[in-house]
């Protein structure tokens, strides 16, 4: 006891002022490395909420919302030892007295680390203010800037550097005309050469964005047809209803500058290769630092130097910080842009190598040195294939093949890669977090052969995520390497994943578990986990009814009687409830039905009425009723189609600008009795108020003035995502067109169990691959996952309605197959009104016989 | 999990005998059903294409649920045995002697079963 509380006692007080990607990454790096047996941490930060994920703000614009933007986990900052402060602003710093003074006091530091970040340049002009003068930076910026949307129809970004490009994109997803408006004569001046330029230009265009260079903008008045009126020079002019600047970025030095820290002539805390400043116990990193006269404004040179800090706080040895790659590659308005290096071949006696393609407005250099052995640097617009490849041979100063050009010339097996055997061991794979191939090597080596872990040890790939393809292939070649076959077996019966076994039942058209089993699998029995696995590979491929005599054992417990087993044996049933409309006719029906069989009745989540307690053999006569009074099966019980949840949309609802009830009857109708890897949700809400939740299904729907905006990927349940837009104002033949290739898609390469959410966050290449895949058909598999879709639809049947035809089908639906009697040892009481089953502890009154021993 | 039991005794022990408990019709191939056995319940699972026995007797109820569910789970082989599935927690029980692969303190009663011309027969001692 009294050792801890000297402990407590020595401990130092370590303040670190600002909570952005670097501040936050600071502290991950200091609590890993046991910074908490030497310090108290306080984080400051001016921000409402914790650090977030600002390279991906723009996706703020298309369905995540700013807790899934945070970072890290939450639990990271309630920690014993640290404090977070949120929206508590550092006033000031007192270096005489060591203490930082914030609105509620003073808190005295030992060290002190600024991570203060950047704000948005912008150049004094006149008449700038409100909505003609906003920033893309902070969360707070973009819901200002929504704001402002929400009744404007063009909006101008003055700035045609990467962040600008960001923010155009970012209008031109709320719908607005978006312009760019940018000072010098290219855009991206400083990652792009002027042929690079003039390619972005040219697919920034075709995407509908107007862009104005050589434009400085001298003063903003009323505009005539819009809000404002940009004036240029000659006058010329632009006029819009917003406009947001992203002019560059400056350093957020206001607290340097007030406690006299030398700060550089272009702004920036001036630090040495260790980040500190030129006070012994202040450090500066990231965006509010200056080394040697530079400010890097990227997210990998600022985890490096706050890895830096946080290893030298903590008493190790840190690399001393030389400078940063400013290489990059991005997806801005959704053309492929790559800087690399030395882009603009200014190194002296440097060559270069250039490939235009002006049909495709695509456009690759390659700068070499003087001897034309290594790469110095490399412009890509339009095709970021070749990125990966040309980073690692600048890295890494790997000799050039006898015909450089080759490396960015197009070829029919795509762009060249270099095997990542070739990889020197001091390669960096991800430049965020500085992890090289060699420390992918000893994580293997320690034992670790999933690839989802080995991102968690090393951190690899968790920054910007540019590397995930990198380092696939060099964990499969280390694994390759190491002899080390990944066991993806489905199970001890099958040497196969899912898909893989979906693709073999597709293409040889299998349609049996037996015949599979016998082609491609061992024994003759299979288990309970490759039965329900293959049994619902088949349902989705053929679509038969689940209760013919092959597929029965198959079934898992629910769908092997079509009704949901609850905890004490019985069953719980679900109608069908399209759309979650009913008539009071089929309400009164399910009433007397409920009553019959004395049911314990609940309003579900889904819209629509579940009835519980029903014993086995009662099965086929409450179904015979149910559709009897016109009811189907809904298909609570499987790994299928759900509910279509739905609002009354503008049918009723002043608001609605569509027919949601209709369109979700249709979708419900379509997908009915479709088998997935997993449960399938949907819901279609009338207008943007979103009432049906369309946001947290598999697939949501939600109208516009013009069509239907689609979402998908969504969940509720125990891990909630936020479904991701993924196409707008669709009209009704091209939504549905959609939704059968995504599910489709879904169901060909999930992962038995695998809800679309986890799938698609496991897709490689993300939500743009898939994009390509579904909306341009970039796999050629358009047509052919319509055509599997639709014979699913064909082949409907209601599985109860066939059932009750057959009385070879009905045999299971017995108790006791020789005895009339139900199962005695089921037993309810009446609670609220309704029966429920008997809990344990109640069961003590009834008489308890000998036990068989 | 100590919980309050309904389960009833055993058969009497009287003959020793073979005792018919309903027609080999009433089996479902690969699958369970349930007979009701002088007050036991006992699941039937049927494996006509299985090397060596092809019929199995086990007790219906479930120890951890306290359900009686056994001859509705899915049977499966497991490293060589073959076993039945429990519908509610999913814990395995060998089909040939009642064991619990995951949980060796829950153990099922098993019956000798045969075929014998049409009839289902189930050994009481």
């Amino acid at each position: 006891m009294n050792s801890n509380v000297a402990a407590l006692n020595k401990l130092q007080t370590l303040i670190v002022i600002g909570n952005g990607m670097v501040g936050h990454h600071c502290v991950e790096q200091l609590i890993e490395r046991g910074a908490l047996d030497h310090y108290r941490l306080h984080v400051f930060s001016e921000e409402p909420m914790r650090a977030y994920d600002r390279v991906h703000l723009s996706e703020y614009f298309t369905g995540r919302d700013a807790e899934s933007l945070a970072l890290g986990e939450a639990s990271l900052y309630q920690t014993p030892g640290v404090t977070l402060h949120l929206g508590v602003p550092v006033l000031e710093i007192d270096r005489a007295r060591c203490q930082v003074i914030t609105a509620q006091g003073c808190v005295a530091y030992d060290k002190l680390v600024l991570a203060t970040g950047s704000y948005p340049f912008v150049p004094p002009i006149e008449g700038a203010e409100g909505d003609s003068r906003l920033v893309y930076r902070a969360l707070e910026d973009l819901d200002a800037i929504r704001a402002a949307a929400s009744n404007a129809r063009r909006g101008v970004v003055v700035g045609g550097g990467l962040l600008g490009l960001e923010a155009a994109n970012a209008l031109k997803s709320l719908g607005l005309e978006a312009h760019v408006v940018e000072f010098a004569p290219r855009l991206m001046p400083v990652q792009l050469d002027e042929q690079g330029g003039r390619a972005l230009k040219a697919q920034i265009e075709r995407l509908g964005v107007g862009v104005h260079l050589s434009r400085g903008t001298q003063s903003i008045s009323p505009g005539e047809e819009y809000r404002y009126r940009m004036n240029f020079a000659n006058d010329e002019f632009l006029e819009a209803d917003l406009i947001v600047f992203s002019a560059g970025i400056r350093a957020q030095d206001t607290l340097a500058r007030q406690c006299s820290l030398e700060v550089g002539p272009r702004g920036g805390v001036v630090v040495d290769d260790h980040c500190l400043s030129s006070d012994p116990n202040i450090y500066a990193i990231g965006e509010c630092a200056a080394w040697n006269g530079s400010i890097f404004g990227l997210v990998a040179p600022g985890y490096q130097m706050a890895l830096g800090v946080a290893a030298r706080l903590c008493n190790e040895a840190a690399e001393p910080f030389m400078g940063a790659d400013m290489s990059t590659k991005l997806k801005l308005l959704g053309v492929d842009v790559g800087s690399i290096g030395d882009a603009h071949g200014s190194t002296p006696g440097s060559r270069s190598y250039q490939f235009i393609d002006e049909t495709t407005a695509s456009y690759r250099r390659l700068v070499v040195d003087a001897t034309g052995k290594h790469v110095l640097g490399a412009v890509l617009v339009g095709d970021n294939s070749y990125y990966d490849t040309l980073l690692q041979y600048m890295q890494n100063a790997i000799a050039l093949p006898v015909e450089p050009a080759s490396l960015i010339l197009p070829s029919s097996e795509g762009a060249p890669t270099l095997g990542p055997g070739a990889l020197p061991e001091s390669a960096t794979v991800c430049s965020c977090h500085n992890v090289t191939k060699g420390s992918i090597c000893s994580a293997i080596d320690g034992g670790c052969t999933d690839l989802g872990l080995l991102k968690s040890q090393t951190k690899a790939c968790t920054g910007c995520g540019g590397c995930a393809g990198l380092l696939k292939q060099v964990f499969e070649h280390e694994l390759i390497a190491r002899g080390v076959s990944v066991d993806k077996s489905l199970c001890e019966h099958f040497a196969y994943t899912r898909q893989e076994l979906y693709a073999l039942v597709r293409v040889e058209g299998v349609i049996t578990f037996e015949e599979l089993l016998a082609k491609h699998g061992r024994g003759h029995t299979g288990c309970d986990v490759c039965k329900p696995a293959v049994g619902s590979i088949l349902a989705s491929c053929w679509n038969q009814p689940i209760m013919d005599a092959s597929l029965v054992p198959l079934q898992d417990t629910n769908d092997t009687f079509m009704a949901n087993m609850q905890k004490n044996g019985t069953y719980s049933v679900v109608p069908r409830i399209p759309g979650g409309e009913i008539t009071a006719d089929k309400l009164i029906a399910i009433g007397v039905v409920a009553k019959k069989y004395d049911l314990y009745t609940k309003i579900t989540g889904g819209q629509r009425i579940d009835l519980f307690g029903a014993q086995l053999h009662e099965l086929p006569d409450i179904w015979a009723e149910l559709i009897e009074a016109g009811f189907e099966t809904g298909h609570a019980y499987g790994k299928s189609t759900r509910t279509v949840k739905s609002c009354v949309g503008s049918t009723w609802c002043r608001y609605g600008v569509q027919d949601s009830v209709k369109m979700a009857l249709a979708i419900e109708d379509r997908y009915k009795g479709l088998r997935s890897p997993h449960k399938l949700k949907f819901a279609v809400s009338g207008c943007t108020r979103e009432c049906a939740e369309a946001q947290s299904k598999d697939v949501g729907v939600i109208a516009t003035e013009k069509g239907w905006n689609l979402y998908i990927a969504g969940n509720g349940g125990m891990r909630p995502r936020h479904a991701e837009l993924f196409a707008t104002d669709l009209d009704d033949e091209t939504l549905i067109r959609y939704i059968d290739r995504f599910l489709m898609f879904y169901i060909r390469t999930a992962d038995k169990l695998q809800r679309t959410s986890v799938w698609r966050e496991s897709l490689e290449g993300g939500l743009d691959y898939l994009k390509d895949v579904i909306i341009h058909d970039s796999l050629g598999l358009g047509e052919e996952l319509e055509s599997q879709m639709q014979l699913v639809v064909d082949r409907y049947e209601c599985e109860w309605a066939n059932a009750l035809k057959d009385p070879e089908k009905l045999k299971r639906f017995r108790t006791f197959v020789n005895d009339k009697r139900p199962d005695p040892d089921i037993h309810f009481v009446q609670e609220r009104g309704q029966r429920r089953p008997i809990m344990a502890a109640e069961l003590n009154l009834i008489p308890v016989t000998e036990e068989i021993a | 999990m100590s919980q309050p039991t309904t389960r009833r005794s055993a058969p009497q022990e009287n003959t020793g005998a073979w005792q018919t408990v309903c027609e080999q019709q009433d089996l479902v191939s690969n699958s369970g059903v349930v007979v009701w056995l002088d007050g036991a319940q006992v699941a039937l699972f049927y494996l006509p294409a299985a090397e060596g026995q092809t019929l199995y007797a086990i007790d219906n109820h479930d120890p951890q649920s306290g359900a009686n569910v056994i001859g509705r789970g899915l049977i499966g082989s497991i490293k060589g045995d073959l076993v039945v599935a429990s519908p509610i927690y999913k814990q395995h029980f060998r089909l040939a002697d009642g064991g619990c692969l995951e949980y060796p303190q829950q153990r099922l009663r098993v019956w000798p079963v045969r075929l014998n011309g049409g009839r289902v027969e189930v050994g009481v001692v």
